[in-house]
């Protein structure tokens, strides 16, 4: 039976790019039956604009939904609407979009991270209960602790990317955001699961739920998560965090990240190599805004990218297109392919002895808008969050407390398909706080 | 350090139209992120990751296409079933 | 004739003949059919979508490294090649590049003296086709394309060779056998639109190397091969230098034109697949069980069949073929390898027929009455071209047998005594003839046979009416 959700709750963040008044849901019987979700949007949805924030994407209407979108409708979930976020989802701040930029629910002035920003804008503030989001280099997480909730990057293959228009395919993953660790860990179970349509993915499904029982748990603290850059109030806060962990029951210990040095750099060569082999297919010849088929491609592609990508997202394209080209892919890709493999070799030899590694989410609390205006200062602000992906882990970020105000992010990553553990470990925190 | 004319060279090659007056700025920011990437010449020469997933395929069994009209429905211009293109002569 | 000096090397783009593309489950049966009905969002590039492989091209790409007795690395994998174009959706192609699907194999041609030798191969990788561009040009001048993507993602193999072949002749011969292989395997049918195409390496030793891109025929082949060659001798005797270029073959004027493109504008900026996971499939060739291949065949049909190394190599230089003469051959080997090979092919290649559009059973017939001396030579050929004249292709029914259209115009064989009568009256019309072979002339009974044979439509045995023929001048001589 199809059921009508009415979605009028006011956007005072710009959380969304396309909302839909009326939400249509099916009785089901499923976990999200009659739940408003929120679905960022590079996720493609059949039959709702899927801009990705970009001009480039004006006017296109998916001819199909994405695996988690069709795994969300079974689950009885209303979808009703788009959220905005950095084009191609480039960006720490969402303030790459086309659509302006999202502003944090917690002050008007800040960011609300990104680039998953409109997501985290619409739970923080209280619009719907949850939504997806994607995470390439601290996308779901970063907006998370920025607006004080809970957001899941899961393990690499966990979830199905099949629908998730590409930006760094190598790194991402769709994961949940929502208030509470429980609600997160609801919609990881609608969303996780096989799906023949991504040969990346694997068949490991979730069917948890959460337990505070984290006595014993090992949580191993990298000396390089509150090095240099890390904000002395926001490494406090998370310190007293883990301080609650222990109170838990959990020991924790002291480890070693040392690939942290080049984990930015390997990251950033990756994702917009991977980017600019991505971005290739928008020339507006099967979808987007059109061309002028009378001029030569070659003119007419230039122009029409030149034009309809923003900034960042050219900037990207050319980084990447330099590192892959003749004579840099030694000295960029293939070096940071290596840079990668160290930092996975990091992790499964911390994750020998510790079940858990914790630290913050970001170095900071979230940037006043437009504060981060140099791009490299914007890249840097990623350094906490993309080693996870580099090593393709599950992280969580639960919030822990604020500074001058504003949430700050505790993260948690756990071993290869340890969800579970991660999700354990953050419920752990919020019932010691609650 | 790469110069206004490299970045003009990896534009094109990008297919991306770059304003000459940006040019300036794209060049300055590029070799801030090129020197950070510099970092990267610490790292020795290593193994790169090997997959665990390995031979995922797929039976050659048929399934249904997009009918010609969800097909081209995103297209702007069509012409007897086929999305018009610019011109490559 | 084979130049030392002439150096070639062949990539060949075949396409394989799985059911469905290599990355998505579209159908690959497309002739015929509308533009955009056979596609996807996979194969559409559409954002969000994903490829997935096709595990018989990869078995198909394993058996043909078999074949070709390439050797198959314990690791291979999937990377992008970038480039735009307005028939390639995704603006890059998946393809293989460092890690291929198969290296260094060898196989054996005959060289322009007939004597054998090996051509190696240095690769086989499995990738994925474009689009297919139509180019209009509009009342203002300005033209524009319009795009077909059923053929994006057809999957195909490029076979790369080293740079052995010393004539066009021979790259002509490797070609045949390769194709013929390929088709042996099953993994390929040549008689699809496009189903090959051919970039060809060529170079005047000494001098620089030129490729000939896109030629889609075996006889293109030559053809720019041959044409290169005449324009790089003539370049080099005029002290002029040879330009390392891409050149492009136009099929219809048989010549090569530049096009314009500097080898170094190519930077296709390889990287791996993220999408796909790589392939570990070594230890798949040993269950690969390997059909006849054209070379063990001619070798049997020659020994089994007792026929000659000429008519075995035709018989099984193409499998429809080979299959053919086998289903045939029971009546009589010897009379089958005559009637397959040096007449009924080239009957049905003139009438562009396809062998699978003759019955076997009616060529059995035929070849049962050439045997048992029913009909001569002769009226052989006309009942098999009556037959084929009214042959409906695959209509079996339409196809009249042979014996009902002997008895129908009554072509059955009849002895010289017959023909006594005819006999008659051709050397009474004739008297000149006849003067002329009692004044020694013998040639002119030849004249008087031909006319007996004509009026009998070749019923006659020619030995036979010889005999009888004589026999009745002797009496014109009283």
């Amino acid at each position: 039976m199809v059921k009508e959700y009415f979605f009028e709750k006011t956007d005072r963040t710009n959380a969304f790019i396309t909302r839909l008044g009326l939400a249509m849901y099916e009785e089901t019987g499923g976990p999200l039956e009659g739940k408003g979700i929120a679905v960022k949007d590079n996720i493609s949805t059949a039959g709702i604009p899927t801009t990705c924030g970009s001009r480039i994407l004006a006017g296109y209407v998916p001819p199909f939904d994405a695996h988690v979108v069709t795994r969300l409708r079974e689950a009885g979930a209303a979808i009703v609407g788009k959220t905005n976020m950095d084009e191609f989802g480039m960006g720490t701040t969402t303030e790459n979009s086309a659509f302006g930029p999202t502003t944090n629910p917690h002050d008007a002035s800040r960011v609300p991270g990104g680039s998953s920003g409109g997501s985290a804008a619409a739970v923080g503030d209280g619009m719907v209960d949850m939504a997806l989001g994607s995470d390439t280099g601290g996308s779901i997480r970063c907006p998370a602790a920025f607006c004080g909730i809970v957001g899941l990057k899961p393990t690499f293959g966990r979830v199905s990317r099949y629908g998730l228009i590409a930006y760094s395919n190598s790194l991402e993953q769709i994961g949940p955001l929502g208030r509470t660790v429980t609600d997160v860990n609801t919609l990881m179970s609608v969303i996780a699961g096989p799906d023949p349509r991504d040969t990346t993915a694997y068949d490991r499904p979730y069917t948890h739920t959460p337990s505070g029982e984290i006595a014993g748990m090992k949580i191993a603290v990298p000396e390089e998560f509150f090095g240099e850059g890390v904000d002395p109030a926001v490494a406090e806060s998370v310190r007293n965090a883990i301080g609650k962990l222990e109170d838990a029951g959990a020991e924790t210990m002291t480890c070693s990240i040392p690939s942290m040095a080049y984990a930015l750099a390997a990251y950033y060569v990756t994702c917009t190599s991977e980017a600019s082999s991505n971005l290739s297919r928008f020339d507006g010849v099967r979808f987007g805004p059109s061309v002028e088929t009378k001029r030569s491609w070659h003119d007419e592609f230039r122009d029409h990218r030149g034009t309809l990508f923003g900034k960042e997202v050219q900037r990207r394209i050319l980084l990447g297109t330099f590192a892959l080209s003749a004579g840099y892919y030694g000295k960029y890709y293939a070096k940071a392919q290596v840079a990668r493999e160290n930092v996975r070799k990091d992790f499964l030899r911390i994750f020998k002895d510790a079940d858990i590694i914790a630290g913050p989410t970001m170095p900071q609390i979230a940037f006043k808008l437009g504060e981060k205006s140099d791009p490299l200062s914007m890249y840097l602000a990623d350094i906490l969050t993309v080693p996870a992906n580099l090593a393709g882990v599950p992280a969580i970020s639960v919030p822990c407390g604020t500074v001058d105000k504003m949430p700050v992010g505790l993260q948690l990553i756990g071993r290869h398909f340890e969800e579970e553990r991660v999700v354990d470990a953050a419920f752990a925190y919020e019932m010691e706080v609650a | 350090m790469v110069l206004e004319n490299d970045v003009e060279g990896i534009a094109k090659l990008a297919d991306i139209h770059i304003q000459k007056e940006e040019l300036g700025e794209f060049t300055s920011q590029f070799n801030h992120i090129l020197e950070y990437f510099d970092i990267l010449d610490t790292v020795s020469d290593g193994e790169e990751g090997k997959a665990d997933l390995v031979n995922v395929l797929r039976e050659d069994v048929v399934t249904p296409s997009l009918t010609q009209e969800a097909a081209c429905a995103n297209a702007h211009e069509t012409e007897d079933g086929h999305i018009r293109a610019p011109r490559v002569m | 004739m084979t130049d030392k000096t002439v150096i070639i090397g062949l990539e060949i783009h075949c396409q394989l003949n799985t059911k469905t593309k290599l990355f998505c489950g579209c159908s690959t049966d497309f002739q015929g059919d509308e533009p955009n009905t056979h596609v996807c969002p996979i194969c559409l590039g559409l954002p969000g979508a994903m490829p997935r492989l096709n595990k018989q091209a990869v078995l198909y790409a394993l058996k043909v490294a078999k074949a070709l007795n390439l050797t198959v690395p314990e690791v291979s994998e999937f990377s992008r090649k970038n480039y735009f174009y307005p028939d390639l959706p995704k603006g890059y192609q998946i393809s293989q590049y460092d890690k291929p699907i198969a290296e260094k194999g060898i196989m054996e041609v005959d060289d322009d003296e007939g004597h054998p030798k090996n051509i190696r191969i240095t690769r086989i990788h499995l990738e994925e086709d474009p689009g297919r561009l139509i180019h209009k040009t509009s009342r203002d001048r300005a033209g524009y394309s319009l795009v077909d993507y059923n053929r994006s993602s057809i999957p195909l193999i490029e076979i790369v060779t080293e740079p052995d072949l010393r004539s066009p002749k021979e790259a002509r011969r490797f070609l045949n056998k390769l194709r013929s292989t390929l088709e042996y395997l099953e993994v390929f049918d040549g008689e699809r639109e496009g189903s090959i195409r051919v970039d060809a390496n060529i170079s005047i030793k000494g001098h620089n190397r030129v490729e000939c891109k896109n030629i889609s025929s075996y006889k293109g082949v030559e053809k720019a091969l041959n044409f290169e060659i005449t324009r790089q001798r003539n370049l080099i005797r005029k002290g002029q230098r040879i330009e390392q270029e891409t050149r492009h073959f136009l099929e219809g004027r048989g010549i090569t034109t530049s096009s314009r493109s500097k080898e170094n504008e190519n930077d296709y900026r390889y990287f791996p697949e993220p999408d796909l996971r790589p392939l570990r499939v070594s230890g798949w060739v040993d269950d690969i069980v390997l059909p006849e291949l054209p070379d063990a065949r001619r070798e049997r049909f020659m020994t089994q069949y007792g026929i000659s190394e000429n008519h075995a190599r035709t018989l099984t230089g193409d499998l429809k073929v080979a299959n053919f003469y086998e289903s045939v051959a029971d009546a009589d080997s010897a009379i089958a390898a005559i009637w397959v090979a040096d007449i009924l092919l080239g009957e049905i290649n003139y009438r562009s027929m396809r062998i699978d559009d003759v019955p076997t059973m009616n060529i059995a017939d035929l070849i049962a009455l050439i045997r048992d001396d029913t009909i001569t030579d002769k009226s052989g050929v006309e009942v098999l071209r009556v037959m084929l004249d009214h042959c409906m292709g695959d209509n079996v029914e339409t196809c009249e047998m042979p014996a009902d259209i002997v008895t129908r115009l009554g072509l059955t064989k009849a002895a010289g005594d017959d023909f006594t009568a005819v006999i008659g009256e051709v050397i009474a019309a004739n008297p000149n003839a006849v003067a002329d072979y009692h004044a020694g002339k013998k040639g002119a009974v030849n004249f008087l046979v031909g006319q007996v044979m004509k009026a009998t439509r070749g019923r006659a045995d020619p030995k036979e009416l010889n005999r009888v023929m004589a026999d009745a001048l002797k009496e014109t001589e009283e």
